[in-house]
């Protein structure tokens, strides 16, 4: 068990891996909680098929290097959020089927640019590898989290304000359209940085799920970004194990631990799980 | 004191409010009232700095306050009744200004009746309990303009009784109220002051001259609906 527990540890693509997800486990989950909340979660869905043509345009014009494909990522995340902020006004906030488009042509421009590529790798950037992770991977996860935390510490308030009663927080002079646009920056920038070892398509699931999941646990938002955090981790300890073991992508079996956590919780969790259903306690006298 | 200049509010080329002046002068206590579609509403979050299709000018001085209507507010959003009250004490103050203490949010809590509510999360609060939180985070905004929209909408007539008794002695210490309301009977015992509204409008004076058989009748004979093909305002700038 010790074995299976620390011997894919030994190995230095492993440890950078591993590295890099707890970065992405601390910054991602905190910005997943506020995507719930805010009923954004297609929104993410929107998001990580956004960046996939930056990527494949940054792998265009700079070549197969993180940085490129990351900034070109990064800048088509934005575009597609500003995008997307421009349908939902437009459309009265009605916006889910415009998205929905947004993220197909998303999507389908992305893999056809990159099929147009040779040298890349279609799966492993759809759906990460842990051999991917060099250095210069690990510094861009280090360094997103680095910036998603603190940004995120001065966002919270107005966040929580505009998420609450936006009608308040825009009477008392604040701004909600650039606390939603920096919110979405945050989140592009969380989901750019975990490319490389969970892949587009699944670097929103290690941000999403535990999310989602903490709604079981935590009754306070301070309590479900702590157990969001938590059930990252812990996903990315086990889907790394079995991506090790059983030699699956990294991204999918990162995202089956969160699915499995977030089924856990759906079963058994503090709030709102079919065992609390189940199990009648004896009520309060008052 | 908020001046309003040919105030016009729209819904694209729809008038909601049409073509209102006046002044709500400092440390006057105002009930903006009408039927239904009288544009109240809209008026409101127009003083607010909410609604923004307008023509004329809105002048505010001083800081506002706001106690919005509660179907704005997400109420499943998980915090906590100190939370919500202490909001009152950071709004305008960025990300590193100092909330306010545990101490001063118990006071607030205290001051609408609900002292050993702290902890609780918004989505257990019964209505009137949610409104009675949102007067508690009013106070500590302390601002000396409070706009409130509909504030005893599913309150009980006690908990309304508390909850006036509360604006009294704000309007007692010199700030500007002005209340969205729907009782009348309410409106002609506490508020000095009434805008009676039906798109134009009809009296803004003291309530006992604004409430008039006359100003009523007025404002019921007001069409809600739009018309289908209006004449164009021969008074638009």
């Amino acid at each position: 068990m010790i074995q299976f527990l620390f011997e894919p540890f030994a190995l230095g693509f492993m440890r950078r891996a591993l590295a890099g997800c707890v970065a992405l486990s601390i910054a991602g989950p905190p910005l997943g909680v506020f995507l719930v909340l805010r009923r954004m979660s297609l929104m993410s869905d929107v998001l990580q098929h956004g960046i996939l043509p930056g990527i494949a345009l940054g792998a265009v014009v700079g070549g197969i290097s993180v940085p490129a494909m990351g900034a070109g990522g990064f800048l088509a995340g934005l575009a597609v959020a500003l995008l997307a902020g421009a349908l939902s006004r437009a459309t009265g906030g009605r916006e889910d089927s415009q998205l929905a488009g947004v993220y197909l042509v998303a999507l389908a421009l992305g893999v056809a640019i990159l099929s147009a590529q040779r040298g890349v790798d279609l799966t492993h950037l759809l759906f990460g590898s842990v051999l991917a992770v060099d250095d210069t991977s690990l510094l861009l996860m280090a360094g997103a989290a680095t910036i998603v935390l603190p940004s995120l510490a001065l966002l919270w308030r107005p966040l929580v304000l505009e998420s609450f009663d936006p009608d308040f927080h825009c009477a008392t002079g604040g701004r909600g359209a650039l606390v939603h646009l920096g919110f979405l920056a945050l989140v592009v920038l969380a989901v750019v940085s975990g490319f490389t070892a969970l892949g587009t398509l699944m670097s929103v699931g290690l941000i999403m799920l535990p999310a989602v999941a903490a709604r079981h646990w935590g009754e306070t938002l301070g309590a479900q970004v702590i157990a969001a955090v938590v059930i990252a981790l812990a996903a990315s300890l086990i889907g790394l194990l079995v991506s090790f073991h059983a030699d699956v992508p990294a991204g999918p079996a990162i995202v089956l631990a969160a699915g499995a956590l977030w089924i856990a919780g759906v079963l058994a969790g503090r709030r709102e799980s079919l065992l609390r259903r189940l199990v009648r306690q004896t009520h309060f006298a008052g | 004191m908020i001046e309003l200049h040919n105030l016009t509010c729209l819904y694209g080329r729809r008038p909601a409010v049409h073509h209102v002046s006046g002044r709500f002068e400092t440390g006057t206590m105002t009930a903006i009232v009408g039927p239904n579609g009288a544009g109240k509403t809209t008026l409101m979050r127009t003083l607010a700095g909410l609604h923004s299709d307008f023509e004329g000018r809105v002048v505010r001085h001083g800081r506002i306050g706001l106690l919005p209507q509660t179907p704005s507010l997400d109420k499943a959003f998980p915090i906590t009744a100190a939370e919500v009250v202490a909001m009152g004490g950071i709004a305008g103050l960025g990300p590193l200004g100092a909330a306010p203490s545990a101490a001063r949010v118990g006071e607030a809590l205290h001051s609408v009746g609900m002292s050993g509510f702290e902890r609780r999360l918004v989505g257990t609060l019964s209505a009137g309990q949610f409104q009675r939180l949102l007067f508690a985070r009013l106070t500590l905004q302390d601002a000396p303009v409070m706009l409130l929209d509909e504030p005893f909408a599913a309150v009980d007539a006690r908990t309304t009784a508390d909850l006036m008794r509360l604006l009294h002695r704000w309007h007692d210490e010199g700030r500007t109220i002005v209340a969205v309301l729907h009782d009348l009977d309410l409106v002609a015992r506490e508020f000095p002051r009434t805008l009676l509204l039906a798109r134009d409008k009809i009296a803004w004076d003291r309530t006992a001259v604004a409430l008039s058989p006359e100003h009523r009748l007025r404002a019921r004979l007001t069409a809600e609906a739009w018309v289908d093909d209006p004449a164009l305002c021969q008074d638009a700038a």
